[in-house]
């Protein structure tokens, strides 16, 4: 068996009935994979992790995998998570959303976690469309771009999530896309070591819902289209506006230290004790 | 370790201090909350005391997330409450259906004011009665419990913790402006005269274990996340081990065993207060605050001579049909009032099938229904 099979095996659920849910060629699986790697990099407990999820095809993903998982409702994912981590710090906490997910209807829990800086990471699974509906726009479709609601075009103008991420208080951002597997490896590996609210936002291809719609071509055409368009930080930085026009930028977006929620909280127990008369 | 000397001396506290004492009595270390009149006081004394006790509160951005942290903390085995009114319970109730169907315990403290929308921030209401009941989308057993005095926000919330546990089900406990600010001289139980339940945790090895398997109880024993028994949790409608299927030979067992788990355990969760019922030919049948008033009104019309007495419903839903019927059966007439069009009183026309006439009190502008007003339908009808 190859290595990456080994591993695959090691981590996927046994009980589980398959196959998943996914469209062939879908970059949720290389999400999946990423994540999967930098556990065993970094040998995590099964027991110690809890895989939260929001509703989409993203959402789908804890389920496959030998965790302590949790399929939310749409957009709240951080909210159950923040419980998860309160209650039981100790535990390493993943979650998992998608566009729309983290940025329409969570998109409030979203900025008021990075704000609190609760200590877990958040993998926001970018394919730029509502790809379980079945191709609605969402926001981070581009401006001009169809879909299923924007028939004519979108005139809405797309979030960037990992700069809402950086302006919200996030202490770690990075942003890869599943062309570039092995920066992805580290991006999220970076992210999970993290103390405090790391994201890792990732652009990936909906070649069902998405990429049809907008004549971009199968899975594979639009990974190429991920490589053509992707900018490291490091380089942008010596870019132009005019260069970087239709770009966006790959890599660590920020990584700085700020208070973490659960110590401080942690503190403040410490205060209310103290204040028990005796 | 030394027994701890009685801390039993009368107590000048309000309905949502009392209930604050009843949650963390019944083990409650998670709090979650968004701020609200007139709920707010409930989360202000949970800041100051979980943190003395390794508990968390924690206030969300607003009540869709703190539904959603308490079902989280929960899941981590934290006993978990939130409390807020009218417009905080109706963001809350998709989560409620999660905690519904993936069988979370916790306990949801709705304090009633005048709706609909923002409507009467101060006064009081008992107008989400059905909303606790149908709240959230899709058929689902729910268990609603109704304070009426501050003694009784104590014990309620106790018991909503119990039923939490015991049948892993969100709870609702169903406070209102009057119960919630009214201050009362109580005498509160000590930790040692309290039954308190906690959730049946797997005890086989993980790899036995099954996490919705059915038992003759309908309650599976619950997994905690970090405990070793890794599976997986869904909103989804899901087999027994919890993952998502569409197979109709999975799906109806889940959903019978879902309400068959709540609808055997009547006995225990149903709970009532009769008063002056037995000989009873005017029977008040009332909750929450009015209910006190309807006491009031049966003791004024028995100096009177009148045979009146009063059914007091402490738990709303399921709703206590056995005892309804017994009560109201014999009656000469039935009087609900409710700070509301008529809720619990469709209830009591639909179990009464024509036995009795059934007559309804109802005041929706934001006053209380006082004694007086219960006491001349009283007089009226005998
Ligand atoms: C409250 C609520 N509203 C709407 C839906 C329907 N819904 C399911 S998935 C989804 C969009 C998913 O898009 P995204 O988050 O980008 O995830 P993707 O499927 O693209 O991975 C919507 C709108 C829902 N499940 N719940
Ligand atoms: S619809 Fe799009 S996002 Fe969903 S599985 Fe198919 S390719 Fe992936
Ligand atoms: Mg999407």
């Amino acid at each position: 068996m190859a290595e990456i099979t080994k591993l695959v095996h090691k981590y996927l659920r046994h009980d589980k009935k398959f196959p998943h849910v996914w469209c062939p060629g879908c970059g949720n699986g290389i999400v999946l994979g990423a994540m999967i790697r930098a556990i065993d990099r970094l040998a995590y407990r099964k027991d110690d992790i809890v895989m939260i999820s929001g509703i989409g095809c993203s959402g789908r993903l804890p389920v496959y995998v030998d965790f302590n998982t949790l399929h939310t409702t749409h957009g709240r994912a951080l909210t159950f998570a923040t419980g998860v981590k309160l209650a039981k710090p100790e535990l390493k906490v993943i979650v998992v959303m998608g566009d729309g997910d983290a940025t329409a209807i969570g998109g409030n829990h979203f900025i008021h976690a990075a704000r609190r800086n609760i200590n877990l990471t958040a993998i926001i699974i970018n394919n730029n469309i509502y790809g379980m509906t079945g191709g609605q726009y969402s926001p981070t479709t581009p401006y001009g771009m169809k879909a299923t609601t924007a028939p004519y075009r979108n005139i809405e103008h797309a979030f960037n999530i990992a700069e809402l991420a950086v302006t919200a208080g996030a202490v770690f951002v990075g942003r890869g896309t599943v062309y570039h597997a092995r920066l992805l490896d580290k991006l999220i590996e970076k992210a999970f070591v993290k103390r405090g609210f790391g994201v890792v936002e990732v652009i990936t291809h909906c070649h069902t819902q998405y990429g049809r719609r907008n004549r971009m071509g199968d899975a594979v055409a639009m990974m190429q289209w991920q490589k053509e368009h992707a900018v490291r930080v490091e380089k942008a930085a010596d870019m132009s506006e005019e260069e970087l026009k239709d770009k966006f930028t790959i890599g660590v977006l920020v990584d700085r230290d700020l208070p973490v929620y659960t110590e401080q909280y942690e503190l403040v127990r410490e205060q209310a004790r103290d204040s028990i008369p005796s | 370790m030394a027994r701890k000397k009685s801390k039993k001396k009368p107590r000048l506290l309000q309905g949502n201090e009392a209930l604050v004492e009843g949650a963390l009595a019944a083990g409650c270390r998670f709090f979650a909350g968004y701020p609200i009149t007139p709920a707010s006081e409930i989360s202000e004394i949970l800041a100051h005391r979980l943190p003395q006790m390794e508990g968390t509160f924690i206030q969300m951005e607003d009540e869709i997330a703190s539904i959603g942290a308490v079902i989280g903390a929960s899941l981590a085995g934290a006993k978990s409450m939130t409390a807020t009114s009218g417009p905080g319970f109706s963001l809350m109730q998709e989560n409620l259906g999660f905690a519904c169907v993936a069988e979370v315990p916790c306990v949801i403290v709705n304090v009633m004011r005048g709706g609909p929308s923002t409507g009467l921030p101060t006064n009081p209401s008992q107008g989400d009665v059905l909303q606790a009941r149908w709240g959230t989308h899709g058929d689902h057993p729910i268990i609603v419990l109704a304070p009426s005095s501050v003694r009784d926000s104590f014990d309620i919330t106790v018991k909503a913790f119990n039923f939490s546990e015991r049948y892993r089900t969100p709870v609702i406990v169903l406070s209102d402006e009057v119960v919630a600010h009214t201050r009362e001289t109580v005498v509160l139980p000590d930790p040692d005269e309290i039954e308190v339940l906690d959730r049946i945790k797997p005890s086989m090895p993980p790899e036995w274990y099954i996490p919705y398997e059915d038992t003759s109880s309908g309650v599976p024993p619950m997994g905690i996340f970090g405990d070793g028994y890794r599976y997986h949790v869904t909103g989804l409608i899901h087999d027994i081990r919890g993952f998502p299927t569409m197979r109709t030979d999975e799906i109806e067992p889940f959903m019978r065993r879902l309400f068959r788990k709540i609808n055997q355990s009547f006995h225990d969760v149903q709970i009532v207060h009769h008063f002056m019922t037995e000989d009873a030919e005017l029977v008040v049948i009332a909750y929450g605050s009015v209910a006190r008033s309807a006491r009031r009104a049966v003791l004024d019309a028995r100096e009177k001579g009148i045979k009146a007495g009063l059914l007091h419903l402490v738990t709303l839903y399921p709703f206590p049909r056995r005892d309804v019927v017994a009560t109201i059966s014999d009656a000469k007439a039935v009087l609900v009032p409710e700070m509301n069009m008529g809720q619990i009183s469709r209830e009591v026309k639909r179990v009464n099938e024509g036995m009795s006439r059934v007559a309804t009190l109802n005041r929706i502008d934001g006053s209380m229904i006082s004694p007086q007003e219960i006491y001349e339908w009283l007089l009226k009808e005998a």
